[in-house]
C-alpha cells in the first residue's frame, strides 16, 4: 500500500506515487454487484483513460472515488490519502465532473461557478471573479458568462461543467465522459485541454465509452467489464497483449497457404475483401523471411502487412457484445 | 489584496485554513433570493393583509360580529391589519411557503443534479445540511416579516391609526403597538421553525422536490388537525402546531412572554430532533442523483 507515502504533497511537481488506488474496491446495491473487487492503479500525471460499455460500473466507481456513494467493501486512496475518510483535505485538489453536467438553470454561467466555487472551503474569495472568467475563457465560454444556463446548449452545458473542474489548481481531474453532447469541434478542444492540464502534470482520469477518444488522449487506460476490470496499463502494453496477424494479398492463394504452413504458422481466410491470405505471426518467424519465402516460391505478392490488433480488437474481445464502440 | 493577486500565481494561491462557510451561507441566501419563486411566495403573502383590508374596507358599513376577532379591530386601529394577516395566514399559507422552501432544500439541489457538485467542491455535509437549514430560517423570518409589514402599511394608508388597546384593557403607544407587531411576527417565525426542520429531513429522503415539498405542509395540516380533535388532546402539547396561534400574551400588559417560551422550547426540540435526523440519514446517504 502507498497509503500515506504521498500525502501532504499538494503540486503537480510531485509525479512520484499513484493518483487514485482501490483496493478490492466493491459495490452491492442489494443483491446485485455493481463493481466487483477492483484494483485501480492510476500513476500520477497519467491521462488515465477508465473504459467500458455503458452500465459496466464506470459512474459508480467516480462515486465512489469522490466519497458521494460507500463502498460496499475494499479501500480507496485518492492522491495518496484514505477516502472517504480524508474527504475534507483530498476533495479541494480535486477537479470533477460526474455524469453530466448540474446547474441552475435560474443562474448565469458565471454565478453558477462562483456558487460552487464558495462552498469549496479553501478557495479564497478575493480570486474567485478572475478564477471564474479564466475557467470560462480556457473551455471558451466567455461569451456566455452572463446567459442563463436554461438558455445553454446541452455542449455548452458540458463546457460549463469541465470549467467547474478547472475552477482552481488541481491535483486530480476526474471527467466523466466529458465529450457527451460536444460537437466535433468541442470534442477536439477538450482533447486539447486534457493534454494541456497533463502538460501541467494535473493527473487526468477520464471515463469513456469511445474507444477512438482513449485511444488518442490517454497514456493508460483500464477495461470495465460487467463490474470487474478485465485490462490495465499504460497503452502500449494493452496493445501488446493483443495477437499480431501478417496479411499475404495475392492471386495465389493456395500456394501462399502452403509457404505460410511450412513456416509453422496457421493460414486462414482473412475477413479482408479480395484474393488474400491471413495468419498470426508468433515471434519466432520475422516478417522479412516469410516475404523472401513467399517469393522464392514464386507467389506473386501484391501486397504484404503486419497488423497490430487494434484496441478497438481488444476490447471487443475483452468485454464482449454490445460494446459500444465509435465506428 | 496586492496586485500580483491578479497574475497567474496569485489566482492558484489557496487559502491555507478552510473558512467557516459564511460565504457559501450568502451564496445560499442569494440563490434562494434570487429565485423567481421565493418572490412570488413573498409577493402572495404581502397579498393576504392587503386582500383582507381592502374588503374588510369596502364592507365595513358595521361589524356583523362574525369572523375573528382581529378583523373586527382593524376598523379602529390600522396597525392591526398585519397581526390580522399573519393569524389568517398561519394555518395555510406560511406552512405553505415554509414547506416550498425547506422540502426543496436538498430534494432540489439533487434535482438539478448541483447536489453532487456541491459535495465534491467540498462543502461537507453537516455544512450543506446547517446552511440550508439557516436560509429556511432566514425565509421564515423574511415571510413573516413581509406580511406583517405589507399589513401594517396597508393598514395605514386604509384605516385609523392612533394608540392601541390591547387585550388587557390597557392602551399603548403607536411605537409600543409597532414593536409587538413585530414581536408577532418573530413570535410566528420561531413557530415555523420546527416545521423547517421537518421539511429538511423529508427533503434528504428523496431526489424528487415536489413530493418533499408536499409531504411537509401535508404533515403541517395533520397536525393542526389532531390538535383539534379531543380523542387526541394527550399529544396536543407535542405538536408542533400547538403554539402556533398562542401569541396573544404578547398583546398584554405586561407582555406575558410564557407561551413564546414553551413555544420555543418545543420547537427547538423539534429542530434537534429533525436535524438529527437529517443529519444520520444524509450523511451517510449514497448520492445516486
Amino acid at each position: 500500500m502507498t497509503d500515506g507515502s504521498v500525502a501532504g504533497s499538494s503540486g503537480p511537481a510531485h509525479a512520484s506515487g499513484l493518483a487514485i488506488e482501490t483496493t478490492a474496491l466493491t459495490k452491492r446495491f442489494g443483491r446485485q454487484t455493481v463493481v466487483d473487487d477492483l484494483a485501480l492503479s492510476v500513476p500520477r500525471g497519467s491521462v488515465f483513460g477508465f473504459l467500458g460499455p455503458n452500465g459496466s460500473g464506470k459512474t459508480t466507481t467516480i462515486r465512489m472515488l469522490l466519497g458521494l456513494s460507500q463502498a460496499s467493501d475494499g479501500e480507496i486512496s485518492v492522491l495518496g490519502e484514505r477516502m472517504p475518510q480524508k474527504l475534507g483535505s483530498v476533495l479541494p485538489r480535486v477537479g470533477a465532473l460526474i455524469e453530466g453536467p448540474g446547474f441552475y438553470p435560474f443562474l448565469s454561467g458565471s454565478a453558477n461557478l462562483r456558487r460552487l466555487d464558495s462552498a469549496d472551503g479553501f478557495a479564497p474569495s478575493g480570486t474567485r471573479s478572475a478564477r471564474v472568467s479564466r475557467a470560462l475563457d480556457r473551455v471558451g465560454l466567455g461569451h456566455a458568462a452572463d446567459k442563463k444556463v436554461r438558455a445553454y446548449s446541452l455542449g455548452m452545458k458540458q463546457r460549463l461543467g469541465i470549467a467547474n473542474a478547472l475552477l482552481a489548481p488541481r491535483d486530480l481531474i476526474v471527467l466523466d465522459e466529458p465529450t457527451n453532447g460536444l460537437d466535433p469541434q468541442g470534442t477536439r478542444e477538450v482533447r486539447s485541454l486534457i493534454r494541456s492540464l497533463a502538460d501541467e502534470g494535473t493527473s487526468v482520469f477520464v471515463s469513456s465509452h469511445l474507444l477512438a477518444e482513449i485511444e488518442q488522449m490517454c497514456t493508460h487506460a483500464a477495461v470495465m467489464r460487467a463490474g470487474k476490470l478485465v485490462a490495465q496499463g499504460t497503452l502500449d502494453e494493452l496493445r501488446s497483449a493483443g495477437t499480431t496477424r501478417v496479411v499475404v494479398t495475392t492471386p495465389d492463394a493456395d500456394a501462399a497457404a502452403q509457404v505460410l504452413r511450412t513456416l509453422g504458422l496457421d493460414p486462414g481466410h482473412p475477413d479482408a475483401p479480395g484474393p488474400a491470405v491471413a495468419a498470426s505471426l508468433p515471434e519466432s518467424v520475422a516478417p522479412e523471411d516469410i516475404v523472401a519465402a513467399l517469393v522464392a516460391a514464386g507467389v506473386r505478392v501484391r501486397g504484404f502487412a503486419v497488423d497490430h490488433a487494434s484496441l478497438e480488437d481488444l476490447f471487443v474481445a475483452l468485454t464482449g457484445e454490445g460494446f459500444d464502440v465509435v465506428q | 489584496m496586492s496586485s500580483s493577486d491578479s497574475t497567474a500565481a496569485g489566482l492558484d494561491a489557496r487559502r491555507t485554513t478552510r473558512s467557516l462557510g459564511a460565504g457559501f451561507f450568502a451564496s445560499e441566501l442569494a440563490v434562494l433570493f434570487r429565485r423567481r419563486r421565493t418572490w412570488a411566495m413573498l409577493l402572495a403573502l404581502a397579498a393576504v393583509p392587503i386582500l383582507i383590508a381592502v374588503a374588510v374596507r369596502l364592507s365595513s358599513s358595521g361589524s356583523s360580529g362574525r369572523g375573528p376577532a382581529f378583523i373586527d379591530s382593524i376598523t379602529q386601529n390600522g396597525l392591526f391589519v398585519g397581526i390580522a394577516g399573519l393569524t389568517i395566514a398561519i394555518p395555510l399559507f406560511l406552512p405553505l411557503t415554509v414547506g416550498v422552501v425547506a422540502g426543496d432544500s436538498i430534494a432540489g439541489e439533487a434535482n438539478t443534479a448541483t447536489l453532487r457538485y456541491l459535495l465534491v467542491s467540498p462543502v461537507g455535509r453537516i455544512r450543506l445540511l446547517v446552511v440550508k437549514y439557516l436560509a429556511a430560517a432566514v425565509f421564515c423570518l423574511a415571510a413573516t416579516l413581509t406580511l406583517s409589514i405589507a399589513g401594517i402599511l396597508i393598514g395605514i394608508a386604509l384605516f385609523p391609526v392612533g394608540p392601541a388597546t390591547l387585550l388587557s384593557g390597557d392602551t399603548v403607544s403607536i411605537g409600543d403597538s409597532l414593536v409587538r407587531s413585530l414581536l408577532i411576527a418573530l413570535y410566528a417565525t420561531v413557530s415555523l421553525l420546527g416545521l423547517s426542520a421537518i421539511g429538511l429531513f423529508i427533503s434528504t429522503l428523496t431526489d424528487a422536490p415536489v413530493g418533499a415539498m408536499a409531504a411537509t405542509v401535508v404533515l403541517s395540516i395533520v397536525a393542526q388537525v389532531l390538535d383539534s380533535l379531543s380523542q387526541t388532546e394527550w399529544l396536543h402539547p407535542w405538536l408542533f402546531s400547538h403554539y402556533w396561534l398562542d401569541f396573544a400574551d404578547l398583546l398584554r400588559q405586561p407582555i406575558e412572554w410564557s407561551s413564546f417560551g414553551q413555544n420555543a422550547l418545543l420547537q427547538l426540540g423539534y429542530v434537534v430532533v429533525f436535524g438529527a435526523l437529517a443529519y444520520g440519514r444524509f450523511s451517510s446517504k449514497d448520492i445516486l442523483s
